[in-house]
């Protein structure tokens, strides 16, 4: 995990990566820069992840895998890893492409023994 | 319908808030000894005090069992179920100690629950007066107060 996240923080623009319970919005593994929450980040993270999976299930979209929310002052993304999801904060300028890339590795390597 | 009623005023507002951000089915606000100040979600006075004297029971012998290990205090326990998670946690504020009690359903998280939580307590040590120590209730007076809390709660 701690290897993801190294990987994860070395995407420019990214402020800070997380695994997270999905179900209890719990933070299990961290690399945040000073001033993002792990705790405000890793409940909000699992709450968009549940309410994004439920519209999906409602109109048969199927399972969500990756969420991407844009705001005025940076960006979330979500990844989801069965239970845990892997999020990332960044900066409006990050390379969504790249970030995304590195998530879904993260994700991979979770899945290995 | 679920409602919120308070026997103290100051909580209704921090209380409401919490309940809509948070998505809690119940919460209680009591005092260590399980005088309860403010509920939500509850229809029966048996359930509430229930459920109130055995929040406070479970706080009073996690707190003992923290002395026992040279804590002072556990600050909150978390129960998770299959339906419903348990959030137990004390708080000091200007009335005293107050310990709440909040059931929450798979809508909402414990992440979330704790997050909001902490909001919780700030607004109930900001709204609470600072002037007015809460009396002590002797044993003679306890049914009576009980009585006069149960009706304030249920509207009897």
């Amino acid at each position: 995990m701690q290897r993801s996240l190294d990987r994860l923080s070395r995407v420019r623009g990214v402020t800070g990566s997380m695994f997270v319970a999905a179900d209890d919005g719990l933070g299990v593994a961290q690399l945040l820069m000073e001033g993002v929450n792990g705790k405000v980040l890793a409940a909000f993270a699992a709450s968009l992840a549940r309410k994004v999976s439920g519209a999906a299930a409602a109109t048969g979209a199927g399972k969500v895998r990756f969420i991407q929310m844009q705001a005025a002052g940076g960006i979330l993304l979500v990844c989801a890893g069965g239970e845990l999801l892997v999020t990332v904060v960044a900066d409006a300028g990050v390379n969504v492409g790249l970030a995304r890339l590195e998530m879904m590795r993260a994700v991979e390597a979770l899945a290995q023994p | 319908m679920t409602t919120t009623t308070v026997v103290e005023g100051w909580t209704e507002l921090p209380l409401a808030r919490f309940i809509q951000q948070s998505s809690a089915r119940l919460v209680v606000i009591m005092t260590p000894a399980g005088q309860v100040l403010a509920q939500h979600g509850f229809t029966r006075a048996v359930d509430l005090m229930s459920a109130a004297a055995l929040g406070a029971a479970i706080m009073a012998s996690s707190g003992a069992l923290a002395q026992q290990v040279g804590e002072a205090g556990f600050a909150a326990l978390y129960h998770a179920g299959q339906r419903h998670g348990i959030h137990l946690a004390g708080t000091e504020t200007p009335r005293g100690k107050l310990i709440v009690l909040t059931v929450f359903g798979k809508e909402t998280s414990i992440g979330l629950v704790q997050v909001f939580f902490d909001e919780f307590v700030v607004a109930l040590r900001k709204a609470a007066p600072v002037d007015e120590p809460r009396k002590v209730i002797l044993a003679a007076d306890f049914e009576n107060e009980l009585n006069s809390s149960l009706a304030s709660l249920f509207r009897r």
